[in-house]
C-alpha cells in the first residue's frame, strides 16, 4: 500500500464510524518501489491531501524524508520538495502490517501490500 | 451455459485456478482488454491529464493495465484474493485494496476522478448470504461512490445483466443514490458483441454517449470495432441467424441500405406458398 492511497482512505465503511480519518498506521515491512516521477499529477494531488495525515504517516513508517511540518505556498516551484513528495506518495509501500481505525481501534492487516478492508456481517453498515 | 454468480459466491469461485485464466486465456484477456478500453473511452477524462481513477471489482488487474496504458494512475478493490494475488504478481502499477464493493467505497470526498468496472457489476444482483439485499448493496456502493468522485466525474461499469429486472435495479439504485445516467447498449443487435454499460454521471443531467453497432454510427471508432468485428464473424457459421446479422451490422456501418431485422431474419423458409 502506498502512502498516496492511506491519505484518501478511511474506515467509515464500518457500522457507527462517523469519519474514520486518518487510519492509524502500522509498518512491520516497507519496500521503496521505483516509479517514474510526473509532476503534473504530483501538483494535481496535493490540494486533494491532508498534509499533515502524510507528514505523520511518512514518520510513522520511517520515512519522513525531512518533509516540512507545513506546507510551504510557493511549493509548485520547489522541484526538490515536489520529488520528496513524489517519493513518499508513490514509492514507499507497505507491504506488512496493520490500518487501525481511529474511532472504534478496528484492525485491517495488511499482507503481501494488500489492506484488508472485508468486514464481519455484524460491521456493515 | 449457466451464469458464474449462480455458482458460488466471487471470492470462493473466484480461486486460484479461476484466476490463472486471467493470464492464459488469451481469448478472454483481449475481451477483457477491449471491454476496460470502451470503458476508459466512455469515462470522457479530460484530455492531457493524469487521472487517478478507481476500478471496481479489479481482478488480476487487466483493466487496470488499459488505465496505465492512457497514463493514468489507478487503485483497485476486489474481493477475490486469489485474484489480486494474481495482479502482484504481474506487477500492476496499481495500489490494491481486499473488499467488498457492496459494503461501500471508503475513500475520502472528491477523490477519484473517475470510476469504472469491467465484468463485476452482476455479482451484486445476487444474495449470496441471507443477510445480503442487492438492492441495499448495490445503493451503499452507488452513495458511497459518488461521494468519493470529483466534480463532473463519471463513472462507468460494463456488466452482464441476467435480466431487465437487474437493469432496472442497478439503473434505479444509482439514480437513488444521485446519479445522472443510464444504460447503454453497444451492438445491441448482434447476440454476440452485444455489451451493457451503465454510465453514471455527477452534477447534472448530460446527454447519454453514442452506443456502437447502431444506426447512429461513430466515426472515430469504427475502424477499431471492424477489425474486431470481422475476426469474429469468420468463425461464425455461415447463413446462421447470427452471420446474417453480423453481415447487415456491417452493411449498415459502410452506410449501406439494409433490411430491417426481424424474428424472421435468418430462418429457413418453409418452401411453401
Ligand atoms: C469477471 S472478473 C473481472 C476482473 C477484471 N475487472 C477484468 O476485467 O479482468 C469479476 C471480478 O469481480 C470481483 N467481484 C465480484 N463481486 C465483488 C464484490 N462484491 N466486491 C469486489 N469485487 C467483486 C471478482 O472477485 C472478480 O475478480
Amino acid at each position: 500500500m502506498k502512502l498516496l492511497t492511506h491519505n484518501l482512505l478511511s474506515s467509515k465503511c464500518l457500522k457507527g464510524v462517523k469519519v474514520g480519518y486518518p487510519l492509524r498506521i502500522v509498518a512491520k515491512d516497507v519496500k521503496i518501489s521505483e516509479s517514474e516521477y510526473n509532476m503534473e499529477f504530483v501538483l494535481k494531488m496535493i490540494p486533494k491531501l491532508d498534509w499533515k495525515v502524510l507528514v505523520n504517516a511518512a514518520e510513522q513508517i520511517g520515512h519522513g524524508n525531512n518533509l516540512p511540518i507545513e506546507l510551504i505556498e510557493d511549493y509548485e516551484d520547489d522541484e526538490e520538495l515536489l520529488k520528496k513528495i513524489h517519493h513518499v506518495l508513490m514509492e514507499v509501500e507497505v507491504i506488512n502490517g496493520e490500518l487501525i481505525c481511529p474511532e472504534t481501534q478496528r484492525i485491517f492487516p495488511i499482507s503481501a501490500g494488500i489492506p484488508n478492508l472485508l468486514l464481519n456481517e455484524d460491521e456493515v453498515s | 451455459m449457466s451464469r458464474p454468480e449462480h455458482l458460488a459466491p466471487p471470492e470462493i469461485f473466484y480461486n486460484d485456478d479461476e484466476a490463472r485464466k486471467y493470464t492464459q486465456n488469451s481469448r478472454m484477456i483481449n475481451i477483457q482488454l477491449e471491454m476496460a478500453e470502451r470503458c476508459l473511452e466512455l469515462l470522457m477524462l479530460p484530455e492531457e491529464q493524469t487521472c487517478l481513477l478507481l476500478d471496481l471489482g479489479c481482478g488480476s488487474g487487466l483493466s487496470g493495465s488499459v488505465s496505465e496504458e492512457s497514463g493514468h494512475v489507478w487503485f483497485g478493490m476486489d474481493i477475490s484474493e486469489s485474484m489480486l494475488k494474481v495482479a502482484k504478481e504481474r506487477e500492476v502499477e496499481g495500489d490494491l485494496l481486499l473488499g467488498d464493493i457492496g459494503n461501500g467505497i471508503p475513500f475520502q470526498p472528491g477523490t477519484f476522478d473517475g470510476a469504472y468496472s469491467v465484468s463485476t457489476l452482476q455479482w451484486l444482483c445476487n444474495a449470496d448470504k441471507s443477510s445480503h439485499k442487492p438492492a441495499k448493496r448495490l445503493y451503499s456502493l452507488f452513495s458511497t461512490l459518488l461521494a468519493c468522485l470529483g466534480r463532473n466525474a463519471r463513472a462507468v461499469f460494463q456488466f452482464y445483466p441476467e435480466n431487465v429486472y437487474q437493469t432496472d435495479l442497478v439503473v434505479s439504485q444509482a439514480r437513488k443514490a444521485g446519479f445522472f445516467g443510464g444504460l447503454l447498449v453497444d451492438f445491441p443487435d448482434s447476440t454476440k458483441a452485444k455489451k451493457y454499460f451503465l454510465v453514471l454521471m455527477t452534477g447534472g443531467a448530460m446527454p447519454m454517449p453514442a452506443a456502437l453497432g447502431t444506426d447512429n454510427l461513430q466515426i472515430n471508432y469504427t475502424s477499431k470495432r471492424e477489425k474486431m468485428t470481422k475476426g469474429r464473424a469468420s468463425k461464425l457459421v455461415k447463413k446462421s441467424r447470427e452471420w446474417i446479422l453480423e453481415k447487415k451490422e456491417r452493411r449498415r456501418r459502410q452506410g449501406k441500405t439494409t433490411r430491417e431485422d426481424t424474428k424472421y431474419t435468418g430462418r429457413a423458409r418453409s418452401g411453401r406458398f
